[in-house]
């Protein structure tokens, strides 16, 4: 891409070329909620959200991480964005640590969560060149580059200077992508990019996803509940139920350890449970915050 | 350029991200500031019109409603900081883009302070519309004003007001629910123990020890006999500035960090809505 981010090229000529992409190893992060059925007063009791997780990513990887809402997929983006700060294990981008070296981490990392999260009343193009100042692009960088990648994301120049209030959801879902292209990331981490998308943003979502990956020296681990969208994107399939990581493996690698013709089969299979909505992510952790 | 020529000239990049979308969000407020202002501008006119009820002299009436003038403009510059500083965290959260801020590679003292000086700047635009429409208004005469030492004493406190305000910002993140309000509790505070409307020696004394350590009472002193008398910057309402303005930043930002680092151990350092 041509809009790189000075420093990012910086870091990222010093990576070690060696180490994965993403090193996880029994990473734990547990809350603390109430049970809802015991009312306002009720104890808080610990909540395991990530039990023991460890995998590997390597470098151009782009790995789908399946779960139902409450998995703990939502956990997992926010400790690989330094947003979190985990009970124990460790998480290590590109060698580095994501607790101890968090600066040097976020450098190398962006996201498009599923809420597009913008400032509603500033446009797309101040949005973007806002979020890629912290990344140390200049006025001059932005004015070349966020046309640039608007473009690249199919989103119409004429409506660069809307309000993001004004756009509709898959616009804006689009503009969240580009921001999180902008600072070219070498990690992207993808939560739920396309959940509640209409058919057709969502194919435009993940073609571009797609091209992303083929042309940008990009690792991607994007968590989903869309088993599909997992099967055609991702080179490698996990599944994470309750926290805990069951595997993490090709797709007809994972039929085949289960004798089964589709994702959702091998959910079944290895849960025992059907592939259905129990919760939300954000509202295990909403309750901690707000309690 | 050297790693820490790179990281400066990124640091700063980002501090002028942070004022330039203030001006972006100031400028698609624009009626409600001009609300806020009018709100503003009535408000202080109720409290500086007691002086024309004053059964002095007419002079005497100057003095009081100049010495009232002061205060409420002060009030509403430091109102203004705090309002940023407090809602750092809470618009963001608001808006949902808390998460992408403190996920960036910004430091948050680049982050807070950029926060700040813009505060800085739209307070003392405000600051100073409020004062010369009020004074107007009621027919104010302040020959003798000092404004050069009046302001530069403001811009001096601004600094300890910053890493005040630094310290009330990470009430929300510990708080998502309460902690603006908390935030706003400190502001009325500070305000009260600084002698807003009267001398802070009219107060009980454990009231005149807490003052002490407010630089709004100084920045309120200083300022009241800069405009009154002409005084200029006077080294007994410098000092105690200065030393405020070195300390509270550092304290600030470490009380923001175990704050942060709160947040982030329990989950709260989230968007909501």
């Amino acid at each position: 891409m041509s809009t790189l981010a000075p420093s990012t090229i910086e870091l990222v000529s010093r990576l070690d070329r060696e180490a994965p992409a993403v090193e996880v190893r029994d990473l734990r992060k547990t809350f603390r909620r109430r049970d809802r059925k015991a009312g306002r007063f009720a104890r808080k009791r610990p909540w395991p959200a990530l039990d023991d997780v460890t995998f590997t990513i390597d470098r151009g990887e782009c790995v789908a991480i399946l779960g139902q809402n409450g998995s703990g997929k939502s956990t997992l983006v926010r400790l690989l964005s330094t947003l979190l700060i985990s009970d124990g294990g460790t998480a290590r981008i590109f060698g580095h640590d994501v607790d101890r070296e968090a600066s040097t981490i976020r450098r190398l990392v962006n996201r498009v969560s599923v809420e597009a999260s913008f400032f509603k009343k500033m446009s797309a193009s101040e949005n973007l060149s806002y979020a890629a100042r912290f990344y140390g692009m200049t006025p001059r960088q932005t004015n070349a580059g966020v046309p640039e990648i608007l473009g690249r994301v199919g989103f119409p120049p004429e409506r660069r200077g809307e309000a993001m209030e004004n756009l509709s959801r898959g616009m804006q879902q689009k503009v969240a992508l580009a921001r999180a292209l902008l600072t070219s990331p070498v990690l992207l981490l993808l939560d739920e990019p396309t959940t509640g998308l209409d058919p057709r943003s969502k194919l435009e979502v993940q073609d571009f996803i797609r091209e992303v990956r083929a042309e940008h020296d990009a690792t991607i681990l994007l968590c989903t509940h869309d088993m599909a969208e997992a099967e055609t994107l991702a080179d490698r399939v996990g599944i994470l139920d309750r926290g805990r990581l069951l595997f993490l493996e090709p797709v007809p690698d994972v039929k085949r350890r289960f004798g089964v013709e589709t994702l959702e089969q091998a959910f079944f299979a290895a849960t025992g449970r059907a592939f259905e909505n129990e919760g939300s992510d954000d509202d295990d952790e909403y309750r901690e915050v707000f309690a | 350029m050297s790693a820490y020529a790179v990281e400066m000239r990124n640091q700063l990049v980002g501090l002028f991200g942070i004022v330039e979308r203030n001006v972006y969000l100031t400028k698609r407020y624009f009626l409600w500031d001009i609300a806020f202002m009018i709100w503003t501008i009535a408000n202080t006119l109720t409290i500086v019109f007691i002086s024309r009820a004053a059964p002095v002299s007419p002079e005497q009436q100057n003095t009081l409603a100049t010495a009232f003038l002061v205060g409420a403009t002060i009030w509403a510059f430091l109102g203004i900081i705090f309002e940023f500083m407090t809602e750092t965290v809470a618009w963001e959260r608001w808006e949902g883009t808390i998460e992408y801020t403190f996920m960036a590679p910004l430091s948050r003292f680049v982050h807070l302070f950029g926060q700040g000086a813009f505060a800085v700047l739209y307070g003392l635009i405000r600051a100073t519309i409020l004062f010369f429409v009020v004074a107007a208004f009621i027919g104010i005469h302040a020959p003798q004003a000092n404004y050069g030492a009046a302001l530069g004493l403001l811009a001096l406190a601004s600094l300890s007001f910053i890493g005040v305000g630094i310290m009330t910002s990470v009430l929300p993140l510990i708080s998502p629910e309460k902690g603006a309000q908390l935030g706003f509790v400190c502001q009325g505070v500070m305000l009260v123990v600084s002698g807003v409307y009267y001398s802070v020696s009219v107060m009980p004394e454990w009231m005149q020890w807490i003052s002490k350590i407010s630089p709004a009472t100084y920045a309120l002193r200083g300022c009241r006999n800069s405009i009154i008398h002409g005084t200029g910057m006077v080294w007994a309402d410098v000092w105690p500035l200065l030393i405020i303005a070195v300390l509270a930043t550092p304290i600030g930002l470490a009380v923001f960090r175990v704050g942060e680092r709160h947040a982030k151990k329990h989950g709260k350092l989230k968007r909501s809505g």
